[in-house]
């Protein structure tokens, strides 16, 4: 039978390849920026100079900015042509709604991505665009040590954002939420894309919740520790 | 035993639903679920009123033709068994058991408990054989097939239609079905040389049917009276995705 692109993305399970190709590339996302983040804990110093690392070139940045945005758009979106399918599907419930296993991860995430979403573009619009807290841009250049080069100080900018105990507060919330996405998220797409069976699911359940709290855990430190006072202001 | 059931009843595909509540005494612990809707439907008829509608055929658990979703889950809920095999010493005397039918889109409700499954007829219709003309049976061993493949394809090949997958999913998903259907046929070497057409096509009358999507939460596995694994569904995914690109390619 000949078969066209359109076939595959088109059809119910082509929909669910791309959630989870495209949620592969988002939780790969997380964990490497969440590694980048810890650096706040190595000084002042070294997360200034590998947030401008990250900056050096603009047509990789960009390119990556176009590669993720591509990855989250094609996530929402396929997300909510699935949502409107599944209630045509059934659009009646029981008298009686049950559930007999499901994990309460599975069950919500449509609301915890939702959630996630919303957070992400205020996430962007607060540390990237930085249209929130207009007084991010009057924070002084920092000079890197090595190459004297005058870049964004991010190290105290994150610090003057996470000592607000409202901005510190959402984060810590999505983080959760993030957390609990990627419990059932991190496993799922074996399924989905066809390499799981019995005996792997509990070792890839295992590793979605391993993978969900250590996401969690690292992203969450960083304003913990700030309101704690454990990361000095001025490295 | 006495108990209050609370009954989905429905005159038709297009009216409203709704539930009615009807008392039974004296129901013996060690009749089924069915002899216990038996003898409520003599005291109805008794006094003159509409007997429920439900399906039932071999009362045995293998024919797939009995249904309903019992206090909220599809045949009740008790592990690798049909509804016609539940009794009612898995219930306390004075319990109030909701009765409605499978609920689906793709599944009209014919009349109170009783609906359409012929959706799935059409997604066995795309695919679900092998059409070589298979004769008269073979000599055992003709074809060899290795014991562990022998025994997963008759593990799949157990599934009996029921329907209670779809029912349990909250997106009415008929992936466990149709990967049952599937898995079996793919798994062994008389239905592997068709498995790419017979996979495409089985997908598209299930997306067709108007089934909706998996989530991956493992509700249609757990109620399903056969313990049909998920392990098919994953099965059909990679099948689908092999034939998908092998469609592409050309070979």
């Amino acid at each position: 039978m000949k078969t066209t692109c359109c076939h595959i993305f088109c059809s119910s399970i082509g929909k669910k390849y791309l959630m989870a190709l495209s949620g592969m590339v988002l939780l790969g996302f997380v964990l490497v920026h969440m590694l980048g983040n810890l650096q706040v804990f190595l000084g002042q110093e070294a997360i200034n100079a590998y947030a401008d690392k990250l900056q050096s070139s603009p047509a990789v940045l960009w390119g990556f900015r176009f590669f993720l945005l591509a990855a989250t758009l094609i996530h929402v979106l396929t997300a909510i042509s699935l949502v409107r399918e599944n209630r045509a599907a059934r659009p009646d419930a029981n008298g009686d709604e049950k559930f007999v296993q499901a994990t309460i991860g599975s069950r919500t995430m449509g609301l915890t991505g939702s959630l996630i979403f919303a957070f992400i573009v205020f996430h962007v619009l607060h540390y990237t665009v930085r249209v929130t807290h207009p007084e991010y841009q009057q924070i002084a250049h920092y000079t890197l040590g090595k190459s004297h080069k005058e870049v964004h100080d991010v190290y105290t900018m994150v610090i003057m954002g996470f000592q607000e105990k409202w901005i510190s507060a959402i984060y810590i919330v999505c983080m959760a939420l993030l957390c609990l996405h990627l419990t059932h998220g991190v496993s799922s797409l074996f399924q989905t894309l066809g390499i799981r069976n019995t005996t792997w699911k509990t070792n890839l359940d295992r590793l979605a919740i391993v993978y969900g709290w250590v996401i969690f855990i690292g992203f969450v430190s960083v304003p913990i520790a700030v309101l704690m006072g454990a990361v000095p202001p001025t490295g | 035993m006495n108990l209050k059931l609370k009954i989905w009843r429905q005159d038709e595909t297009s009216g409203a639903g709704r539930f009615k509540d009807y008392e039974i005494r004296d129901v013996s612990p060690d009749s089924s679920f069915l002899e216990m809707l038996d003898l409520l439907n003599e005291k109805l008829v008794e006094a003159g009123e509409s007997p429920v509608a439900f399906d039932s055929d071999c009362r045995e658990g293998v024919c797939g033709m009995c249904s309903l979703t019992i206090n909220g889950v599809p045949h009740g809920g008790h592990r690798g068994t049909t509804t016609c095999q539940l009794h009612m010493r898995s219930f306390n005397d004075g319990d109030t058991i909701t009765i409605e039918p499978f609920r689906a889109n793709a599944f009209p409700v014919l009349r109170d408990l009783v609906v359409d499954r012929g959706g799935f007829d059409e997604i066995i219709q795309a695919g679900g054989f092998i059409t070589c003309r298979t004769g008269s049976s073979q000599d055992a061993n003709e074809v060899p097939i290795p014991k562990p493949v022998a025994d997963d394809a008759f593990d799949f090949a157990a599934c009996i239609g029921c329907g209670a997958c779809v029912a349990a999913c909250k997106n009415a998903s008929a992936m466990l079905f149709t990967g049952a259907k599937v898995a079996h046929l793919n798994t062994l070497p008389q239905g592997k040389a068709e498995k790419d057409r017979r996979t495409l096509a089985m997908v598209a009358k299930m997306d067709d049917a108007g089934f909706g999507n998996c989530r991956n939460y493992g509700e249609c596995s757990a109620a399903c009276p056969k313990e049909i694994p998920l392990d098919v569904i994953a099965k059909m995914n990679r099948d689908y995705a092999v034939a998908s690109v092998k469609g592409i390619i050309g070979k």
